[in-house]
């Protein structure tokens, strides 16, 4: 049998050379309980069905797969969308959410707690909380508080507290640094939801499993299509993990995989390893091994690390990384609005950047591409606004 | 036995440990700072290394390790500074792990043990994954200090104690580094890692007065102050007014 691509982390929850659990002892024994209540729940075909069961009649999966005629034509290849931006909550952010907050009810847990950046994964989370009945909290720099003010309220209708992070630089790296502080004080009660494929063992791990329903759907939705293997399969990645979840479809056969950082933002192109919110990663930093803020139009990929699989994936060369320039972003945005009707999220129109730009050189006209279509872009469209207002002054 | 362990072990005759902790470069006139702690009599001092992305402390010693790396202060900076200086006390270096990692871990070791400092903290690298930075800090003769929590089983706990080099850093609270009224589960984690070993067991995270100061060393072997003394040196560097709020802490501890 060959080995899986992604097949799960080794003992210490390593991927390669990459992840791992790097925190303090009073976190060890959280991180060690989830890790047993995960692959317990994993392994219960009961939690697969629930699992499966609210992502359907509450979460509105399965997702389509669109194929993108008009942008098709645009850029002389065959373009599909997966289209998580029409998941509720307008991401692919609930599935993860959801697989959590069914493995909070099964420790006994009655709290949530978790970072957000774009405000989608707290979203996602406070509407896992007000479904499931758990307390929620949601940590988000200052910085973001402001960029997606929206998301704030929406945050505080669905019961949750938000709390502004005023530390560092305000964002969502610093915001993940208060959840783990706040963390400690409440393992009792609290789980913590790690929003992406980062952070200690088991997160990156956890919530690739619970993101890969979008490949195993896309996998087979494309085949109904007519469509084995995509040449191409593309999502933006931050931490990564709508990308790890389209990936986890396809890893195990031919087709190239990308993700796309935001240039201010990519570990990948520029970062060293390194170790920061509990994992071994690829992290921008400087000579001395601090931390640099990363720097992007798009609130949810302006972090400075990247999942440690990602990082894996990258040193082997199974999947490739690319970063991109806002102002290709802003152009993509516009582009699959015009042509499509479909506004997606500023993190998602960094993959449809990378593809406009490729498109008929590292990408061969007449290519079969499917394009993880993370987010819908209602929440930036004030943003978009302004800074296409500010670009005409 | 490190050298740090040592010396640690021959107070404990005589009387409880002070153990303040200090962020080195939060303010220019730190080395003062640090006469100050020896002058109000501290035993050991604990020298934190700034990281950009403390997820162990709280805002006194974050914004103090803002300061500190605003003022260019990286683990090399600070050890030229404390050169072969001889305080009398030993010195041991708090940091995160990204720090010694990105520096390599045998030449940040090597550095540290060269600037005469005894020991390293490094919160956020557990046991599970010590064995490189261990590697380097043995060959360079520094002993690390391993912390056990409130949350940690019992027999992870004699594991930790085992491991711990120089003391065992018992918490006192499940918190991050800060201020705190309440007095915690330090007897609780003290007595399981005395269960285990005859290292000595001080009491950190969340004593912040002296009266809990006092209260900790009744079972413990010492007592780590770190957010108020800090909080004090940021509101005020003259290390006169340091020396004063460092010793009602030594006064309290006997």
């Amino acid at each position: 049998m060959t080995p899986q691509a992604m097949g799960p982390p080794d003992a210490s929850g390593r991927f390669g050379d990459f992840g791992g659990r790097f925190v303090p002892e009073a976190l060890m024994p959280a991180c060690q309980e989830l890790e047993q209540a995960f692959r317990t729940a994993w392994a219960d075909p009961g939690f697969h069905d629930e699992f499966t069961q609210v992502l359907a009649q509450f979460g509105g999966r399965p997702t389509p797969v669109t194929p993108l005629e008009r942008l098709s034509d645009h850029l002389g290849l065959r373009v599909f969308a997966k289209r998580e931006d029409l998941a509720h909550t307008g991401s692919h952010k609930l599935n993860n959410v959801v697989g959590q907050a069914l493995l909070t009810r099964r420790m006994g847990k009655t709290r949530i707690i978790a970072e957000t950046g774009a405000g989608q994964h707290g979203v996602a989370t406070a509407t896992a909380a007000a479904r499931f009945g758990l307390d929620c909290t949601v940590f988000m720099g200052e910085v973001d508080t402001v960029r997606q003010e929206l998301n704030v309220f929406r945050m505080e209708l669905l019961g949750a507290t938000v709390v502004p992070v005023r530390s560092g630089s305000r964002t969502l790296k610093d915001a993940v640094n208060e959840a783990l502080r706040e963390w400690v004080t409440c393992v009792d009660d609290t789980h913590y939801c790690l929003g992406s494929v980062m952070g200690p063992h088991p997160f990156p791990w956890m919530v690739r499993e619970f993101q890969s329903v979008i490949g195993i759907e896309a996998a087979a939705q494309l085949r109904a299509l007519g469509v084995e293997d995509p040449d191409v399969v593309v999502a933006c990645v931050g931490g990564g993990s709508n990308a790890a979840g389209v990936f986890a479809g396809f890893a195990d056969g031919p087709s190239r995989l990308v993700g796309v950082e935001a240039r201010g933002g990519s570990a990948v192109a520029f970062g060293a390893p390194g170790v920061l919110h509990g994992m071994r990663s690829l992290l921008l930093q400087d000579d001395h091994g601090q931390i640099t803020e990363a720097e992007s139009i798009s609130a949810g990929l302006d972090y400075p690390g990247i999942g440690p699989e990602h990082a894996h994936l990258a040193a082997v060369g199974r999947a490739e990384y690319y970063p991109v320039g806002d102002e290709e972003v802003i152009d993509a945005l516009r582009l699959l609005s015009e042509l499509e009707g479909i506004i997606p999220a500023l993190e998602t129109a960094h993959a449809i950047a990378w593809l406009t730009r490729e498109a008929g050189q590292g990408v061969p006209h007449g290519a079969t591409v499917l394009v993880n279509l993370s987010g819908r872009g209602d929440k930036d469209v004030a943003q978009v606004r302004q800074i296409l207002r500010e670009g005409h002054d | 036995m490190t050298e740090l362990e040592a010396r640690l072990r021959a107070l404990r005759p005589r009387h409880r440990a002070f153990v303040p902790y200090l962020m080195a470069g939060a303010s220019p006139r730190w080395l003062d700072h640090l006469d100050a702690l020896v002058a109000a009599g501290a035993d050991a001092i604990e020298v934190g290394l700034p990281f950009s992305d403390p997820m162990m402390d709280g805002p006194v010693i974050q914004e103090a390790a803002l300061r500190a790396l605003a003022a260019g202060t990286t683990l090399e900076t600070v050890a030229h500074a404390l050169g072969a200086r001889d305080l009398g006390v030993p010195l041991i270096a708090m940091t995160y792990y990204n720090v010694l990692y990105h520096l390599g871990l045998e030449r940040a070791a090597t550095v540290l043990a060269a600037a005469g400092i005894g020991g390293a903290i490094v919160p956020d690298l557990p046991l599970e994954e010590l064995a490189p930075w261990h590697e380097a800090s043995a060959a360079a003769g520094l002993a690390t200090v391993l912390l056990v929590a409130p949350s940690t089983p019992r027999e992870r706990a004699a594991q930790l104690a085992r491991a711990s080099e120089g003391f065992v850093y018992a918490t006192a609270r499940m918190a991050v580094t800060g201020r705190s009224e309440e007095a915690g589960d330090a007897p609780r984690v003290v007595a399981a890692v005395r269960a285990a070993v005859d290292t000595p067991v001080y009491v950190g995270i969340g004593i912040s007065t002296p009266a809990q100061a006092a209260a900790a060393v009744q079972f413990a072997d010492g007592a780590i102050v770190g957010s108020t003394l800090v909080a004090q040196v940021l509101a005020d560097d003259d290390p006169a007014s340091l020396e004063i709020a460092a010793s009602t802490f030594r006064a309290a501890i006997g």
